[in-house]
């Protein structure tokens, strides 16, 4: 690519990491880092072993346990699933047959694997970061390009340290204007995947801009990464700025000293140029944003909180009412309805999507002083270890379980319905994970995807609440 | 990786958009170390009712459709997690072929390394089809991939594109590991330089 073309901060961390094109146009692509788990690796390291291969480069490949452990004092006497704690103990074995290095499940840097990245400063701008997981698309928020991969490509990247790759298409989502009162990040994507359509960013990768981003803070940020999947590009970033580098400072595996101040030289040339062509661009002004929540079984069923279930009529042909006529059966919801009239049973606060200090602030900010409704079950799961003992450190656990919270230990929990943490058919959940497809909580399980002061303010209203009409009583 | 070269099999019709990888197969099943066995769970919570037994509404529970070996869907199949474990219960299962306007990025990626071909037909080309299917075990559909083609009961065909490395691999039943391996040198050279330009991309410590 000529020198002087404008590119994107995608065409620039991509180029940088093309060992070779093959003559089809398919690029080999250098891996920066190698995140993995328990679910998605078994058949990787076994591929492996068939093939006598080892991983060729360890100290680039960072394992950890999150999706199968139970976030209830029971993991501290072992798994009780002996099929979940067989995908544990593989991973523990792999880890030590193959020298990568996994942080041990009882560690208090253990945590949601897309936490964990950022936080212990291991994922850092500029890098190819891949995982066999979707939503590693979160670590574009340091201005990285992040993607998730299948268990095939897992197993490549430990043999290799490259992926063959097509380079995607660019889209930028462009945000202007303040955010208005009772908005977050998860808001700002909600309503990005409700223009876009879950299947907008397709073969795309989204560059989020404009001064709303550039206002946002890194958890904020990694929250709009996060859900990019949900809106079918694979990929979000956001271009590094002072705000990136302040976070990274002092983070115990990020660079340090000279080290950092030349890595942060070149972490500035990497922002679109200007003149960057993209291949999409999509513009929202922040005023228009109104606290979201999901109504039906797709990301892209989404509404502001003040609105209703949509109507059939709003279904363009036979194939799509029927699908509609499906998600209210589904769902138990009636056209028309008032979103807030819909009441909950469970509140789960975590997930990779919502689970940082910030994301358990501001939870707590709305839940002090006041109290879960009778009935409602409410789980507040941190991100990771430390996230957990800065919570406790600000007293935020107390907050919470004074306010009848559950204050649990860090997992996946209750996104996935893979461990204990799971909803029973026909129950109802605002929660602040990022899926709320059929059965993805537990089957049956009926969700509203929405921020984490949304999600306390369900709780404590006992029904999809407005975050406006809950803030804080006084400051924490 | 098997190869996939040409089918003619019976096409079960799935008219639904958003086929999402929690519908193929919900992450409760995903606990399995292995890559086999997954099709018994494939579209679990359609497949089976609560207490455990068949819904005979679900198509995969009807004949013929308990042999299909292609699915037709609607836009964006496949989309949500990252789990491979989507394709090798489709695979599992006796489906090689999945048609649908569009698919999600991974799910796509993840197919071809698992003998199953993914095929991008427009809408209203899907549309037909699936009536196809819905006449059942007489009218079988062929995919020919060599020559790029799916056939329906008809005789009429229909050419889809595929990309011709993917096309390679799959028609071959290559695993690209020992393909990406021949370039190791390259992969060698640029890590040389990697470690001189950016220093403090190298090494985890725990």
């Amino acid at each position: 690519m000529a020198a002087d073309k404008p590119r994107t901060l995608f065409d620039k961390i991509w180029d940088a990491h093309v060992v070779e094109t093959l003559p089809d146009g398919t690029a080999l692509l250098y891996i920066d880092l190698h995140l993995t788990h328990e679910v998605t690796t078994p058949q990787a390291f076994e591929g492996l072993r068939q093939a006598g291969r080892g991983i060729r480069r360890p100290d680039l490949t960072l394992g950890v346990i999150d999706h199968n452990i139970a976030t209830d004092a029971s993991r501290y006497s072992g798994i009780v699933d002996p099929e979940s704690r067989l995908q544990v103990e593989t991973l523990e074995q792999n880890a030590a047959a193959f020298g990568m290095p996994l942080i041990p499940l009882l560690d208090k840097r253990q945590g949601i694997v897309h936490v964990i990245g950022p936080e212990l400063g291991r994922s850092l701008p500029g890098m190819t970061i891949v995982c066999g997981d979707s939503h590693t698309s979160t670590h574009g928020a340091m201005g990285a390009l992040a993607f998730g991969i299948g268990t095939s490509e897992v197993e490549h990247v430990l043999a290799t340290q490259t992926l063959l790759q097509k380079p995607a298409k660019n889209m930028r989502v462009l945000v202007e204007g303040t955010l208005p009162f009772g908005c977050t990040g998860k808001d700002i994507t909600l309503a990005v995947i409700g223009r876009i359509g879950t299947a907008g960013g397709t073969g795309h990768v989204i560059e989020y801009a404009g001064d709303t981003i550039r206002a946002l803070d890194m958890a904020g940020r990694m929250t709009l990464c996060n859900m990019s999947i949900e809106g079918g590009a694979r990929s979000g970033m956001v271009a590094p700025d002072e705000t990136t580098f302040a976070y990274i400072r002092g983070r115990p595996m990020a660079p340090k000293g000279e080290a950092l101040e030349r890595a942060i030289a070149y972490w500035r040339t990497l922002p679109s140029d200007p003149g960057a062509v993209f291949d999409r661009e999509v513009k929202l002004a922040a005023s228009d944003i109104a606290p979201q929540v999901t109504w039906g079984t797709s990301p892209e069923d989404v509404a502001a909180i003040t609105g209703t279930v949509p109507g059939l009529e709003t279904a363009g042909d036979e194939a799509r009412r029927a699908q509609l006529q499906r998600k209210y059966e589904y769902m138990g919801l009636t056209p028309g309805q008032r979103l807030q009239e819909l009441a909950v049973d469970v509140v789960f606060i975590g997930s990779c999507t919502n689970s940082r200090i910030e994301d358990i602030r501001a939870a707590a900010a709305i839940a002090k002083g006041r109290k879960v409704a009778t009935g409602v079950r409410a789980l507040v799961v941190p991100g990771s270890g430390l996230v957990k003992e800065q919570a406790e450190a600000e007293g935020l656990d107390r907050i919470l379980s004074e306010a009848g919270f559950e204050w649990r230990e860090p997992g996946c929990s209750m996104c996935l319905g893979m461990n204990p943490d799971k909803l029973t058919p026909g129950q109802r959940s605002a929660s602040t994970s990022n899926r709320n497809f059929e059965g993805r909580q537990g089957p049956g399980g009926r969700t509203h995807l929405l921020s984490p002061g949304m999600a306390a303010a369900a709780a404590i209203a006992g029904h999809l609440a407005d975050v406006r009409d809950y803030q804080p009583k006084e400051t924490l | 990786m098997q190869a996939f070269t040409t089918l003619t099999g019976i096409a079960a019709p799935m008219p639904r958009a958003n086929v999402d990888t929690d519908q193929i197969i919900p992450a409760r099943f995903l606990k399995s170390i292995a890559r086999t066995g997954f099709g018994k769970n494939l579209f679990a919570n359609f497949r089976y009712r609560p207490d455990g037994t068949e819904n005979p509404d679900f198509v995969l529970n009807q004949e013929p459709y308990r042999k299909a070996e292609v699915l037709i869907a609607y836009e964006n199949f496949g989309c949500g997690s990252s789990r491979e474990h989507a394709p090798w219960a489709l695979t599992d299962f006796g489906i090689r072929c999945v048609i649908a306007p569009d698919f999600a990025d991974i799910f796509h990626n993840n197919s071809f390394k698992n003998g199953l071909l993914p095929v991008k037909l427009p809408r209203a080309v899907c549309e037909q089809l699936i009536e196809d299917a819905k006449l059942g075990g007489n009218a079988r559909v062929t995919v020919d991939l060599a020559r790029q083609v799916v056939i329906r009961p008809s005789g009429e065909e229909i050419p889809f594109e595929v990309d011709p490395l993917r096309k390679h691999l799959l028609l071959n039943g290559l695993d690209d590991i020992g393909q990406t391996l021949e370039h190791v040198s390259a992969i060698d050279g640029y890590e040389a330089k990697q470690k001189s330009a950016q220093p403090w991309l190298g090494g985890n410590s725990l």
